[in-house]
């Protein structure tokens, strides 16, 4: 075989074949076969790789791939029924399973790619869980990958998910047919694990871009699925979908080739990518079509504000977009960006008494923005503020960007 | 932390009609006053602004009135709960109030909580 097919074609097929198959498998047959229905889509890979090794590739790899894993299903089950029958004498309601044909066709494989998104964002597993399973099974990360995305352990990501797997199983979540309740009571869930997962990705500390943007590349696939459902297609759908393309647009502008974070101001506006810009414009314009407004109804408005340099309006209502999300629910990050936003519209003086009453103290990103505001008041003060930051600081590259700012501000200091 | 209603009051002032870009002005400073508390993680509920229009106030023998201020010069038209180490702090918070460069006051008052007896 081509080497770049074994190297190229095959991880990208699996990535997402594989989670489709398995999705269909669970839908048709329940939960409890989540095990049967992954060793049915890695042996219906491991049969293409041995004969498209020899042979070549197919014309159309994905209907080779369904032809194989549907006739493994069937045997699967007929000798499920056969064993059940035949061996242990007692039929079990499983049985007219062995005569249900797999269907492939896109409505069900896209049906059973969202039962079980929503499946795995079970309120019952902790995020971290839903989020290590969301990566497991939705987007076919191996564990190891999922631990090196994490920087963590790959014992710590098997516990995770052994936990959240058996939730999984005894939950046994189906939405055939769609149950409008469900999905609504469900969806806040299903979002905010999607919005993790994108923010794993965002903010990472993994200096690989190529993991980064993989992370956030799966997110947004997992959501369309969502906005391309009548029934999850909603305005928070739609302003989360909006958000992440604003964000992603500048995925490669906000990162420098060491893997430290260029501040906005200093980003190369010719990195961002246009293209996910004018989506983010569309979902946006899509959200705002509801009367409900959430928290990524805001972020992504502040997103929205961020791709247009030039309104000098633009942090008057960056401000104001930031509180009514700190009204929404509190973070520190948020207040912090919020004081930020402040300083931006009423200057700096106005802004550190804003600032100084987080009384975040033991908040890296709190002094840094002391520091910031001070500089150009008292650099002592600013000096001060740095150096705490520095000391709170975990990320190397960060420290390094932060050491920068004293070193400037020291020699402005000296002439 | 205590809990601490801050109750806003507005004098009733017909002469005075604030044009769009004074209510603007005044919603925007509410906003930053309001965000700041939140900021500082002390804002327990936003509260409700009350209506004027839409409000009748019932009294005995089947009385029923138009509006709660037939008898007052200056109503209640809105609350938030705060929180705040002690009475001093929540006093020093509502001191930004936007309602008080209005004509407006602002009154603090603590929760009662059940077991509290004061």
């Amino acid at each position: 075989m081509d080497e770049s097919v074994s190297h190229n074609l095959l991880p990208h097929l699996f990535r997402l074949e594989y989670t489709k198959l398995t999705a269909v498998i669970c839908r048709q047959f329940g939960f409890k076969y989540i095990e049967i229905a992954e060793d049915i889509a890695s042996d219906t890979f491991l049969k293409a790789y041995e004969t498209w090794m020899i042979n070549g590739i197919p014309e159309n790899p994905t209907a080779w791939l369904y032809v194989v894993a549907k006739n493994k299903t069937k045997d699967h089950f007929k000798r499920l029924a056969i064993f059940e029958n035949q061996v242990q004498d007692i039929v079990m309601s499983d049985e007219s399973v062995a005569q249900e044909e797999l269907a492939l066709d896109e409505k069900t494989i896209s049906d059973s790619q969202l039962a079980m998104i929503f499946s795995v964002c079970n309120p019952a597993n902790s995020t971290e869980g839903q989020i290590c399973l969301a990566l497991q099974v939705l987007c076919g990360f191996s564990v190891e990958e999922i631990a090196n995305a994490f920087l963590t352990k790959q014992e710590t990501i098997k516990k995770r998910l052994l936990r959240a797997r058996a939730s999984l199983r005894t939950d046994n979540f189906r939405i055939e047919p769609l149950n409008k309740d469900e999905v609504t009571s469900r969806l806040d869930t299903v979002l905010k694990t999607l919005y993790l997962l994108f923010n794993e990705g965002y903010f990472s500390k993994n200096k690989s871009q190529f993991i980064r943007e993989e992370l956030c590349s799966e997110a947004i696939r997992l959501t369309l699925i969502l906005a391309e459902n009548p029934d999850t297609n909603l305005p928070q759908t739609n302003a989360l979908l909006s958000l992440m393309c604003f964000q992603s647009s500048r995925l490669e502008a906000r990162v420098d080739k060491d893997g430290a974070a260029v501040l906005f101001d200093e980003q190369n506006k010719d990195l961002w990518d246009k293209a996910l810009t004018e989506k983010g414009n569309y979902y946006l314009v899509n959200a705002f079509k509801g009367g409900h407004i959430s928290k990524y109804h805001l972020e992504a408005s502040i997103a929205y504000w961020h791709t247009t340099p030039n309104d000098e309006n633009k942090w008057k209502y960056i401000l104001q977009l930031y509180n009514e999300l700190i009204l929404i629910e509190y973070s520190p990050v948020t207040a912090l960006n919020r004081a930020f936003a402040y300083a931006k519209v009423y200057g700096h003086d106005k802004a550190i008494r804003e600032v100084e009453k987080l009384s975040l103290i033991d908040n890296g990103f709190y002094h840094g923005l002391l520091g910031y505001l001070y500089a150009s008041i008292d650099i002592e003060i600013a000096l001060n503020h740095y150096k705490q930051a520095v000391a709170l600081t975990k990320s190397k590259t960060d420290k390094q960007v932060l050491q920068r700012k004293i070193e400037r501000l020291r020699f402005r200091n000296d002439v | 932390m205590k809990e601490f209603a801050l109750i806003f009051r507005n004098s009733l002032n017909p002469a005075v009609q604030p044009s769009p870009e004074q209510m603007q002005q005044v919603l925007t400073e509410w906003m930053n006053w309001l965000g700041g508390i939140a900021a500082q993680n002390k804002l327990v509920d936003r509260g409700n602004r009350l209506s004027i229009s839409q409000s009748k106030t019932v009294r005995p023998d089947n009385v029923v009135t138009d509006g709660p201020y037939t008898e007052l010069k200056e109503f209640i038209n809105g609350y938030s709960i705060i929180k705040a180490t002690d009475l001093d702090e929540a006093v020093a918070m509502a001191k930004g109030c936007p309602a008080l460069t209005i004509g407006g006051n602002v009154e603090v008052r603590a929760l009662v909580a059940s077991e509290d007896t004061n």
